[in-house]
């Protein structure tokens, strides 16, 4: 099964790189951007999705720093 | 006493690392791909770049055979130092707590930066006064420490902190101004700066000495008792 799993830096963590695009957007003319974050996506084929939860918390995301969300 | 450096794919001081130990005491490389440690009275994880820092710095690392080994080493009291990538890599093998993120500029920070040494009473900084600063390198790209604020609070409690940088000198935004920061039992502790960069005249300084230093003392010590 092709599985997605997106990963984000957690809420409240400072998020340079989204910040760096936020700023960047408005210099290109695009106006009325915000809450930009800049994460990760990971694309897989997987033989046994329920073990994704799993491999995201072990590996594929650090749980400290970053949510991470399954799309199948 | 002998010191074991761990090189992995893509670790650029363990050489610098080796060299620092051998100021101090004996020591010898510890390939990744290997299980045994070859009898050594300490570990050192060293800077670099551990498996290309695919997905996020240490997060790969930490999964090496040798790794398995370090672990167990570190939960029978064994000293392990993490230095720049290997304090990543202790991070993400929750043997040391908290995270590294990228620093707020973007950009690879090298600077000479000074410490001040927050508490003198662990195997890593005992051969430090407290309050001590010391004048050490720092070259990375992420070495913003964070962890949420209750667990900052807890470490400061307990005397975790042991390195922070001074007033005006931290150069990643890090939480508390941490540089270094030792487990609850004291026995692994990771910092950011080199001080493997820092122990020759040549060089600048050689306040990094301090921490092998320390190590060695404390090797001495348990060979006594």
């Amino acid at each position: 099964m092709r599985a997605r799993v997106l990963v984000r830096p957690k809420a409240g963590i400072l998020d340079p790189q989204g910040q760096a695009v936020e700023r960047a957007l408005p210099a290109l003319g695009f106006a009325g951007v915000r809450n930009v974050h800049v994460g990760r996506l990971i694309e897989l084929d997987v033989e046994d999705p329920e073990r994704l939860p799993e491999m995201c918390e072990r590996l594929l995301s650090n749980p400290l720093i970053e949510d991470y969300e399954i799309v199948t | 006493m002998k010191f074991g450096v761990v090189r992995f794919p893509g670790s650029c001081d363990d050489v610098d690392a080796l060299q620092a130990a051998l100021r101090v005491g004996d020591a010898v490389m510890l390939w990744h791909a290997e299980r045994g440690l070859h009898g050594v009275d300490a570990v050192i994880v060293p800077g670099g770049f551990s498996y290309g820092d695919y997905l996020r710095a240490g997060a790969i690392a930490r999964f090496a055979p040798v790794m398995e080994a370090v672990s167990e080493f570190a939960r029978e009291g064994g000293l392990v130092l993490g230095i720049c990538n290997g304090f990543q890599v202790l991070c993400e093998a929750g043997m040391l707590p908290g995270a590294l993120l990228p620093n707020p500029s973007l950009r690879f920070v090298f600077r000479q930066v000074s410490l001040e040494v927050v508490h003198a009473d662990s195997p890593f900084t005992r051969a430090c006064e407290p309050g001590q600063r010391l004048s050490i390198p720092v070259k990375h790209t992420a070495g913003r420490f964070y962890a949420p604020d209750d667990q900052l609070d807890a470490l400061e409690a307990s005397g975790q902190v042991l390195l922070r940088y001074t007033p005006g000198h931290n150069p990643n935004g890090s939480l508390r101004e941490i540089a270094g920061v030792c487990n609850e039992e004291r026995n692994v502790f990771g910092l950011m700066p080199h001080p493997e960069h820092a122990v020759d005249p040549l060089g600048g300084s050689v306040d990094g000495l301090r921490v092998f230093e320390s190590m060695r003392a404390h090797a001495d010590d348990r060979v006594l008792a």
